[in-house]
């Protein structure tokens, strides 16, 4: 399994913090935000904001991921800290 | 020392703490507040969402870049997060060396890249029961680049 996060704006707008998702044969970060998108247009919409970021294992990831079981994503708003 | 915390936390204990050691010549600190505007807008409270295990993680990373760029001799890095109300502080960020020069270029380059890097959200209470997150700013963004100029131009 993949556990999923989102945080902030992201969570509130998905009206869920964390779900857990198969894993499937060679996952990677783009195949499972297409498949969070397909969803319904809800989540396609949530999740095609320019600036979505992206975490794995808790280190950002700044292009294309490979996963695997056990990994833990997270997707997120641009941070507002400080 | 690296503290994600809902407590306050008190500016004179943490100057006294990063001036232990006898060659500290020179202590930099920072200190963000909730202040009453932001945007146009007036602000009456603020909650900061952080993620668990990955904002201390980010944090200690940003040390340890710290650590490589100068010769430092304590660093204190405060994060609160949770509801927190007008004039409340923030966040604090600590630097002690020999001379001002690091302290002061190693304090600004740890909150430039806290702003940017580390995993917290601000979202701002406008009038009760009404509130927004706050966008992250291009003016943050631009603040990184002076400290990666070298590695630019070197291309």
């Amino acid at each position: 399994m993949i556990k999923v996060l989102f945080f902030a704006s992201l969570r509130d707008q998905l009206g869920i913090s964390e779900l857990q998702l198969p894993c499937e044969a060679n996952p990677d970060t783009n195949s499972l935000l297409d498949n969070l998108k397909a969803q319904d247009q809800h989540w396609s919409k949530a999740l095609k904001q320019k600036q979505l970021m992206v975490a794995v294992n808790q280190t950002i990831a700044t292009s294309n991921c490979l996963l695997q079981d056990g990994d833990e994503v997270a997707f997120f708003p641009p941070v507002t800290g400080g | 020392m690296i503290c994600v915390q809902s407590e306050d936390f008190n500016l004179q204990v943490e100057y006294d703490k990063l001036r232990q050691q006898s060659n500290v010549g020179a202590v930099v600190t920072f200190s963000g507040l909730v202040r009453d505007c932001n945007l146009g807008k007036s602000v009456c409270a603020l909650t900061l969402e952080h993620y668990p295990g990955m904002t201390e993680k980010a944090l200690t990373e940003i040390v340890e870049q710290a650590k490589q760029r100068w010769d430092i001799l304590a660093c204190t890095v405060i994060h609160r997060v949770g509801k927190l109300a007008l004039q409340d502080q923030i966040v604090f960020v600590g630097i002690a060396s020999l001379h001002r020069q690091e302290a002061f270029a190693c304090c600004e380059f740890m909150m430039d890249y806290l702003k940017t890097k580390a995993p917290f959200w601000k979202k701002e209470c406008i009038k009760p029961g009404e509130s927004y997150w706050v966008d992250a700013r291009e003016s943050d963004h631009q603040a990184l680049f002076k400290w990666t100029e070298h590695l630019n131009n070197a291309e």
